[in-house]
């Protein structure tokens, strides 16, 4: 798409590329002064303007509201840029390409990464597990990558690092890349080929389809990363809203430690039982961060949440029934089966060790 | 005649990409034939691996994302002139 007149002038104004940096950089700046403001806003509001007495139900969950809502909506918008931007540089057919020499292990641990920072949509699980079996790539390689890739989520890692801080959205990242790689590692030393449909094998792609080589210019990544923060943003919008309303609520009105007993560490069960609840709330993910991190504050312990919330993103029945179309059930069982065990000892873990 | 195939198993990216296809074949008052291509291993042929893909005149033009209306008019100007 770059013409000819982009070429000539390399710094000047006229140049798309600068041109789109210069915005970034200006967008950036606005940024920082918001998010630096938000907590004088939030108090203002709440204690100034609506003048709630400080330290009241109403008052203090007003204050939770205002602070994070805003907050929230501002880390998503610019990091999901920022992670949108970096994935401009990654696709399916590159990463395949990587993958494609590695054994075992190796194998598992790239698969695995790329399946945590690769764009994907779970719509795509059924011809990227073809793509991957085509060009001869392990089956346990190939899980690997399916794992992480839903369990690791852009949305729910920026609202872990804006309601836990960055310790938390790191664990998070680590164990989903933990689970993918040991995962992908039992699933392939089980021997399943079989139980994969037979007409995977079958397939072969015609050689003389043309694919078109995209050369991106950095202006084309800016505009296409704004494109999809707005789309990503605007999908979970309501949702954080919501959620944050939800949790604002509980901050406000829930008594300090009520939920000790039910999602505590002492409550050894709860693990499991959360990542039950969590199977079917996939599409909610974006709502229930905001909601588990006021159910923190009031005494559940993180292992439980995380688990919980791994639950939501990796494991929802939608991913279930289009796998179906490749995998045969005791397949398709044992693939959810590891997975579940997997986050369920990751909760376990974390409940002990932190 | 233009040829359109959008790839993907009919999730809503998908619905969206057709949508803005038809609308961008509409604008250019251009005679073209837009087919849904909806089975994997139709889909597979394209050794794409992300879904929607979009195919002009059996060539892949974009995969695994919803390129704009100025990108798929780019794309078709493109096809015209190169027919």
């Amino acid at each position: 798409m770059q013409t000819d007149l982009t070429k000539k002038s390399k710094l000047s104004f006229t140049n798309p590329d600068v041109r789109s940096w210069t915005l970034v950089a200006f967008a950036t700046a606005v940024w920082i002064y918001l998010y630096n403001v938000i907590q004088p806003f939030a108090n203002w509001l709440s204690y100034g303007l609506l003048a709630m007495p400080q330290g009241s139900h109403l008052g203090e969950a007003l204050a939770f509201f205002f602070y994070d809502t805003p907050k929230l909506l501002l880390l998503l918008s610019g990091m999901i840029f920022a992670i949108s931007l970096f994935q401009t540089f990654i696709d399916t057919q590159k990463v395949r390409a990587m993958v494609e020499k590695r054994g075992e292990g190796v194998g598992n641990l790239m698969a695995a990464l790329f399946g945590a920072i690769t764009p994907f949509c779970s719509c795509s699980s059924v011809p990227l597990f073809i793509g991957f079996v085509q060009a001869g790539i392990p089956l346990g390689i190939t899980f690997s990558f399916l794992i992480t890739s839903p369990l690791m989520n852009k949305v729910a890692f920026v609202l872990l690092i804006g309601l836990f801080g960055w310790k938390v959205a790191g664990l998070y990242l680590l164990s989903g890349v933990t689970i993918g790689i040991v995962s992908g590692l039992i699933l392939g030393r089980m021997k399943l080929e079989r139980y994969v449909e037979g007409f995977v094998y079958e397939m072969k792609p015609s050689a003389n389809v043309e694919v078109v080589e995209e050369k991106l210019t950095w202006s084309e990544r800016i505009s296409r990363s704004v494109d999809s923060t707005k789309e990503i943003v605007g999908k979970v919008f309501w949702f954080v809203i919501i959620g944050i309303g939800i949790g604002a609520f509980i901050h406000g009105y829930v008594p300090q430690d009520a939920l000790t007993g039910i999602m505590g560490k002492s409550a050894w069960w709860s693990v499991p039982a959360s990542v039950l609840v969590g199977i079917p709330l996939y599409s909610n993910a974006a709502g229930i961060i905001p909601i588990v991190s006021a159910l923190i504050a009031k005494g559940a312990s993180l292992g439980t949440v995380l688990a919980f919330m791994m639950s939501v993103v990796g494991l929802s029945l939608p991913e279930i029934i289009i796998l179906r179309r490749v995998l045969k059930p005791p397949l398709l069982i044992t693939f959810f089966g590891v997975i579940a065990v997997a986050i369920i000892l990751t909760g376990y873990l974390f409940n002990i060790i932190l | 005649m233009l040829t359109i195939k959008v790839l993907g198993s009919g999730c809503v990216n998908c619905k969206r990409l057709e949508q803005i296809a038809h609308k961008v074949v509409d604008e250019l008052g251009i005679e073209a034939q837009i087919v849904k291509v909806t089975e994997y291993p139709d889909i597979m042929k394209y050794n794409v691996m992300s879904t929607p893909g979009l195919v002009v005149n059996e060539k892949v033009v974009s995969a695994g994302r919803i390129p704009s209306e100025a990108e798929i008019t780019i794309f078709l100007t493109n096809a015209l002139e190169s027919a």
